[in-house]
């Protein structure tokens, strides 16, 4: 026989439903704790959501945050952060700052004149200094993106949850989107937790996230609901076990290949997304959890209604006992 | 095994042969495009190549596909700028239109309504005094004489201005229907004449699209940065010619009511004093060019429609002697004495200009004054170096990826590993084909999103091919376990694709930028790996159980 890597061993026996309990005090600690830190500690919003104003710095000479930050304390800028940034992916000699100035009173997006004062400023600490990017957006747009935002993601998972509703029933649907908001909100905890900055494509991964997640847990219920079928008089749970145990190796191999894939990306995509496809590939390990130990153990709590239900128009045996 | 018939074979190879097709230009990318912007440029020039694009346009011969992905801002360097329209500036100006048309109505009505005045009153409404509290109705009625009917679908059978008394004053101001009408009229104005500036520039494919009830979307590839492209849109180039009334070094000046002080553009210190109402202004300039005097300075020549030659004619018969201010926003250019009557109503603007300066006068004038002011919301500029990075480190990663993910899917399936590897070539080549066909927009996320799609499209593969395991170990035969396994792992494909498919479109309607970007190749992505997987793999697989005749197979 060919030699074949598994993933999975041909026949897998597990009981997902072993440590039900202590997965949902896991998961249910994990989102108020992310909750917390997110009441805690804040998000770090990019100006996308609170508007200011970002200059991407590059230079050959190694970056003098001090000495960055003394060049502009006379501007009267207000709030204003430098971070170096640091990439495996920069030449030797490649430093790259990130500096970001708050939102000015008064005035929607940051004038050129401000721009330009600060980019002279920091040409006199370092006259090889360049800018490859400058992004400037106004707290009246800024507003406007957090609703977009929000609404973006409850509209997703509204239309998923009808989706489901629609080709299953409502107990799967349940399931999958509390899974799905299980997993955005602990997305977001891990992005409170380390500060990384939270901005427009940090919700287009969330979105991501959510595809990926609901995908997930689709083959599983899809299993489910063909197992169901077959083994009518099997308890539910036994059922749910079996249809986990046969798409586990599926699981695990999709899962497998997008996080390869993904973790290419991290390690070799750049700077610049790199908090985006972070946190595509977190969401992506919550979303295989999620979907194997949350959306499924959700549907057995509710129950299903396994009776035979008859089709409309369609003769059934009991149809005339009562008539 | 019940094979596809062939009809279909042959249709799924030329969807496929389509897409590499469509999508081998992208090999070739600086090239082609090199190529594709001379034949453009050509065609502007009515069919006369210059050398140098004659060598553009041999790069790559005309009868291949030539369609390209776009590069977004952030991948190819740009800027991008969201505008505000300030609409309420042309209710201002209408009612400054308006104010000699009421004075001279009720001036007719001098006996009933005595004398007139315009009172202070805020931007956007008109406050008119009269003397005589006994002939407000007769002024109210000579002032409704003046509303038009609004020209919309919406405003049908509403006039343009409400007009109402308040005690001895007459208050005029737009109609809600008239204001909806204008501001409509506005934003597509403001948008043509963004337009017109930017392509004046010439660079390639900018983006000008309304947002919104009252903004402007405008991303400029190539162009050095927002600030560059501010004061080239941002620039109201808005031309007045106003009777001079006097002329002052005094900066604190008062000018009185309904005049201006105005600072002069070449003559610092000094000021004038002008007419709040111009004798004309540059709406009604048919044409401006860059030419120069009589002394050789660099001017710009002008020449106005009939209505506005008549209004210039008849103000230089009756003023001779008197000067004039050429205004260009709230600047005098210049402030000549008129000599003689113009009635031509063609003039010069003469001035301390470069021959830069003219010219880009010159520009302004003929692309138009902006209605209204424009306030930018949001602005990102990005260096075509940063852009270039991305696009690199991008493609490693894709590769990368791809290595990773083909090495895997040989590994845990052998030969039918081969398979959707070959299938997840062609699914890439088909995702960049479709890219380029529709001319989408590929951005950094984007880029994002289709290595995401490399990890996921053999998604759909492996849902397959390990129902055919299944199959397998219920001792099927082979041709029946790869139709059932294709058979039940059906219903998953859909489902499952479908709901990301929803989150994709999701993104693509509320996103913006490179968001939508990511949308775009994300959806793009699932139609293409789901195709790929349930019938090229397919195909594959027919072909080679057809040929081989296995009688047991190993997935």
């Amino acid at each position: 026989m060919a030699f074949r890597l598994r993933l999975a061993p041909e026949h897998t026996n597990i009981n997902f439903f072993a440590y039900q309990w202590a997965m949902l005090v896991t998961s249910c600690v994990m989102i108020l704790a992310s909750i917390a830190l997110w009441a805690v500690m804040g998000l770090n919003f990019g100006i996308d959501f609170q508007g200011g104003t970002t200059i991407r710095t590059e230079s050959n000479q190694p970056v003098d945050v001090a000495a960055y930050r003394q060049a502009m304390t006379g501007l009267e800028l207000g709030d204003v952060a430098i971070t170096e940034v640091f990439d495996p992916t920069f030449d030797a000699d490649q430093f790259v700052a990130q500096v970001r100035i708050a939102a000015q009173d008064g005035s929607e997006a940051v004038t050129p004149e401000t721009i330009q004062l600060v980019e002279d400023a920091l040409k006199t600490v370092d006259p090889s200094i360049t800018f490859p990017s400058v992004e400037s957006v106004g707290p009246k747009v800024s507003g406007e993106l957090i609703w977009s935002a929000i609404l973006a993601v409850v509209g997703a998972s509204g239309a998923i949850l009808i989706y489901i509703w629609l080709r299953f029933e409502w107990q799967y649907a349940v399931g999958a989107v509390a899974a799905l908001v299980h997993d955005i909100i602990i997305t977001i905890g891990v992005f409170a937790l380390f500060q990384i900055k939270f901005d427009l494509a940090i919700v287009a991964a969330l979105l991501t996230i959510l595809g990926y997640s609901i995908n997930d847990t689709v083959v599983i219920f899809d299993r489910l609901r063909e197992n169901l079928v077959k083994y009518k008089t099997m308890p539910l749970r036994d059922v749910m076990n079996l249809s986990a145990n046969e798409t586990l190796s599926r699981t695990l191999m999709t899962t497998g290949t997008t996080l390869i894939a993904l973790i290419a990306m991290l390690i070799f995509g750049g700077d610049v997304i790199r908090g985006f496809v972070f946190a595509i590939t977190f969401g992506i390990v919550i979303g295989t959890y999620s979907s194997v130990y949350i959306a499924k153990n959700l549907v057995l709590m509710i129950g299903l209604d396994r009776t035979d239900k008859p089709k409309k128009g369609a003769p059934d045996e009991y149809a005339d006992i009562d008539a | 095994m019940n094979a596809m018939p062939l009809w279909k074979r042959v249709m799924i190879l030329v969807i496929c042969a389509w897409g590499i097709v469509a999508a081998a230009p992208n090999l070739n990318y600086t090239n082609i495009e090199r190529h594709n912007d001379a034949l453009a440029a050509v065609e502007a020039a009515g069919g006369t190549a210059t050398a140098d694009q004659q060598a553009d346009l041999d790069l790559w011969p005309n009868f291949l596909p030539s369609s390209l992905v776009n590069l977004g801002l952030d991948l190819r360097g740009g800027a991008h700028l969201l505008a505000e329209v300030k609409v309420e500036d042309v209710y201002k100006a209408r009612m400054d239109a308006l104010w000699p048309e009421v004075r001279d109505a009720l001036r007719n009505q001098r006996n009933a309504v005595g004398n007139v005045r315009r009172m202070p009153s805020p931007d956007g409404t008109l406050r008119v005094a009269i003397s005589e509290p006994a002939g407000m109705a007769a002024a109210l009625e000579a002032v409704r004489a003046l509303a038009t009917p609004v020209v919309s679908l919406t405003g049908v059978g509403q006039n343009d201005i409400d007009v109402s008394a308040e005690g001895l004053e007459i208050v005029i101001q737009l109609s809600q229907a008239e204001r909806a009408a204008t501001d409509d009229r506005t934003i597509q104005q403001s948008l043509e004449i963004v337009r017109r500036r930017v392509d004046e520039v010439g660079t390639r494919e900018p983006t000008i699209q309304r947002q919104g009830s009252d903004r402007i979307l405008i991303q400029v590839p190539g162009i050095g940065s927002a600030a560059e492209l501010k004061a080239l849109i941002g620039t109201t180039a808005k031309l007045t010619f106003n009777p001079v009334i006097g002329r002052t070094t005094d900066a604190g000046a008062s000018p009185g009511p309904r005049n201006l002080l105005l600072p002069s553009m070449d003559e610092s210190g000094t000021y004038y004093i002008v007419e709040e109402s111009p004798v004309v202004t540059g709406e009604e300039l048919v044409d401006a060019q860059p030419a120069f005097d009589q002394n050789n300075r660099p001017a710009v020549n002008f020449r106005f429609n009939p209505q506005g030659a008549r209004k210039f004619g008849d103000y230089t018969a009756a003023n001779i002697g008197a000067p004039f201010a050429i205004v260009l926003d709230s600047e005098v250019i210049s402030a000549p004495v008129i000599q003689s009557h113009i009635p031509g109503g063609s003039g010069i603007i003469t001035g301390s200009f470069s021959v830069e300066e003219s010219t880009e006068l010159a520009v302004l004038l003929r692309a138009g004054a902006l209605p209204a002011e424009l306030t930018f919301l949001e602005e990102r500029t990005v260096g075509p170096e940063l852009g270039q990075d991305s696009i690199d480190a991008g493609q490693t990663a894709a590769l990368i990826a791809m290595a990773a993910v083909v090495f895997f899917m040989i590994a845990c399936y052998g030969l039918f590993g081969v398979f959707a590897t070959v299938a997840l070539g062609i699914n890439v080549a088909l995702l960049f084909g479709a890219l380029s066909t529709i001319g989408g927009t590929l951005t950094l996320p984007g880029i994002a999103g289709i290595v995401l799609t490399i990890g996921m499209a053999v998604d759909a593969n492996v849902l397959v091919f390990e129902r055919i395991r299944e199959e397998l170990r219920n001792a099927r035969t082979p041709g029946r376990a790869i139709q059932l396994g294709y058979e039940k792992a059906m219903s998953a494909i859909i489902d499952a694709n479908i709901t990301t498919f929803i989150t994709a479109t999701v993104l693509f309607a509320v996103g913006s930028g490179p968001v939508r970007g990511f949308a775009i190749t994300l959806g793009i992505g699932i139609i293409t790996s789901v195709f790929t997987a349930l019938f090229v793999t397919r195909v594959l697989v027919e072909i080679w159980v057809g040929w081989r005749r296995p009688k047991t197979i190993i997935v």
